[in-house]
């Protein structure tokens, strides 16, 4: 096991030399970076990383540029998860003869996958990757749709969110399916670690990828990333919209050990009405319209009895 | 490498983030790394910028949550102090400006055409209203 880096607080963290470049192609104000820069800076050890299709794979390998400082793989929509848990299976077997060039060295694998990838194409194969139970981290850069081709629902996509594929008008509210428990779907898996994070709550979020990069075997992380243009809201307001999402407790943070030891590890002091979430955003404004108007309450009940269920789940230790 | 066409890739190609070799490059900051050519870190996208963020370091606390949320790698922190902005991969986004906790806040957006010097001559007082 190689040493964890410290980071004891903002400053110190603020030290780490960054292994995920700029003049990438990302939005203004995207939070797939802010994400994956707060993962690969919670370690000093070498990384192996991948990326479905998606933003963050498009934009970040644009002939003739990388925005990575890593050995990464690009590769299909799907197979994100294969191609790392590919990589990490042939370290093992070149580390079982002896074969390693550099054997002190302690990478870490990485797959990133936006959440049309992995609750939808990539679905099957992440589920083998958790079975098998590869040593390595899965996340899923979670913006509810489509976004790379334009704004087309997904199985994360919540109920009476307006997108290209189910589009709100007057004889609809938009989307009719409630979004996939991923999570919970993962943590069914028993792998050692499933965890939900948000970048605005750093210190959570690196204490729970840290933790990940630590456990032997396989990590399921779900991160909310607040998509500037497909949520329809300014990009100045990312970091405000993530807040609004973990403090209304739409996106609660909690982990699953072994799949049964459920920990919430935020409490919000002052929870916020699921109906300033969804005001905040575009893609739910026709919500406010008197014929709609009811799902915002719907929404609340949804929220409050997930929250409910996560209590449930965290004191019954099954 | 760089001189490529798209389409003249074979199958398995690799694009080098830099030159020679680096064997502890989380322990290496951007100003002692050889980038190659293909590392989109020698690229610009100041020009997508109608905004750009201003930084007067009078007023700044070093809390460095400009740091950490701003997507784009462009708050240059050195030994946990905040130096300045990079702008050939600042986008004008203006994450920075509203994370900032300080009042007057230290980073402010103006247009791109602005005179930076004119800017910080003018700066906000603190609003006591907050
Ligand atoms: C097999 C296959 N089908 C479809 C596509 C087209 N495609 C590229 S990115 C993308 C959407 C990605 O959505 P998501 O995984 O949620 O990532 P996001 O862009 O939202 O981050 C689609 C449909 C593809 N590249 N490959
Ligand atoms: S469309 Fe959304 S997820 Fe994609 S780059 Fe823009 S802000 Fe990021
Ligand atoms: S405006 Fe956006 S991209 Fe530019 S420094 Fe601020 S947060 Fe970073
Ligand atoms: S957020 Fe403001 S106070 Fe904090 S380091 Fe950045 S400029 Fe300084
Ligand atoms: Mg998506």
């Amino acid at each position: 096991m190689s040493e964890m880096k410290k980071i004891k607080n903002l400053k110190e963290f603020s030290t780490s030399a960054d292994r995920f470049e700029g003049a990438n192609l990302l939005c203004p104000g995207c939070a797939h970076s802010i994400i994956v820069r707060e993962i690969l800076n919670a370690t000093n050890d070498d990384l192996v990383l991948g990326a479905s299709t998606g933003c963050l794979e498009v934009c970040t390998a644009v002939y003739p540029y990388t925005s990575w400082d890593a050995s990464w793989i690009h590769i299909g929509f799907e197979n994100s998860s294969t191609a790392v848990a590919g990589a990490e299976s042939m370290y093992n077997a070149l580390k079982t003869k002896g074969r390693l060039k550099q054997p002190d060295r302690n990478p870490k694998f990485v797959a990133f996958g936006g959440d049309g990838a992995s609750y939808d194409i990539g679905f099957q194969w992440i589920s083998g990757c958790m079975e098998r139970n590869h040593n390595m981290m899965y996340v899923v850069l979670d913006n509810e749709v489509y976004a790379n081709t334009g704004g087309q629902r997904s199985s994360s996509t919540p109920i009476g969110g307006s997108n290209t594929t189910s589009p709100a008008g007057t004889h609809s509210y938009g989307e009719k399916h409630n979004k996939k428990d991923m999570m919970g779907i993962m943590a069914a898996h028993n792998i050692p670690y499933t965890a939900q994070v948000a970048p605005n709550k750093w210190k959570d979020m690196v204490k729970k990828i840290q933790k990940g990069f630590a456990t032997e075997g396989a990590v399921f992380i779900n991160a909310v990333s607040p998509c500037t243009t497909e949520w329809k809201f300014d990009p100045k307001d990312t970091m405000a919209l993530t807040d609004l999402s973990t403090d209304s407790l739409v996106f609660p943070l909690y982990e699953v050990i072994d799949g049964k030891e459920w920990n919430i590890t935020y409490r919000p002091k002052n929870v916020v009405p699921v109906e300033e979430y969804l005001a905040a955003q575009g893609r739910f404004k026709h919500l406010f319209k008197d014929q709609y108007k009811h799902m915002i309450k719907e929404w609340q009940e949804r929220v409050d009895e997930n929250w409910a269920y996560l209590n449930r789940r965290e004191e019954a230790r099954v | 490498m760089a001189n490529t066409g798209w389409d003249e890739f074979e199958i398995g190609a690799m694009l080098r983030s830099f030159d020679g070799k680096i064997d502890d490059i989380a322990g290496t900051l951007q100003e002692d790394r050889a980038y190659s050519p293909n590392n989109s870190f020698v690229a610009s996208v100041a020009d997508w910028r109608i905004e750009k963020p201003v930084f007067n370091k009078d007023y700044c606390i070093d809390c460095q949550f400009c740091w950490i949320y701003c997507p784009d790698i462009s708050i240059i922190a050195r030994d946990k102090k905040m130096i300045g902005i990079d702008m050939d991969h600042c986008k004008g986004c203006g994450i920075c400006v509203e994370v900032c906790p300080t009042n007057p806040k230290s980073l402010l957006m103006f247009p791109e055409q602005a005179e930076e010097e004119a800017e910080l001559a003018n700066w906000p007082a603190k609003d006591e209203e907050k």
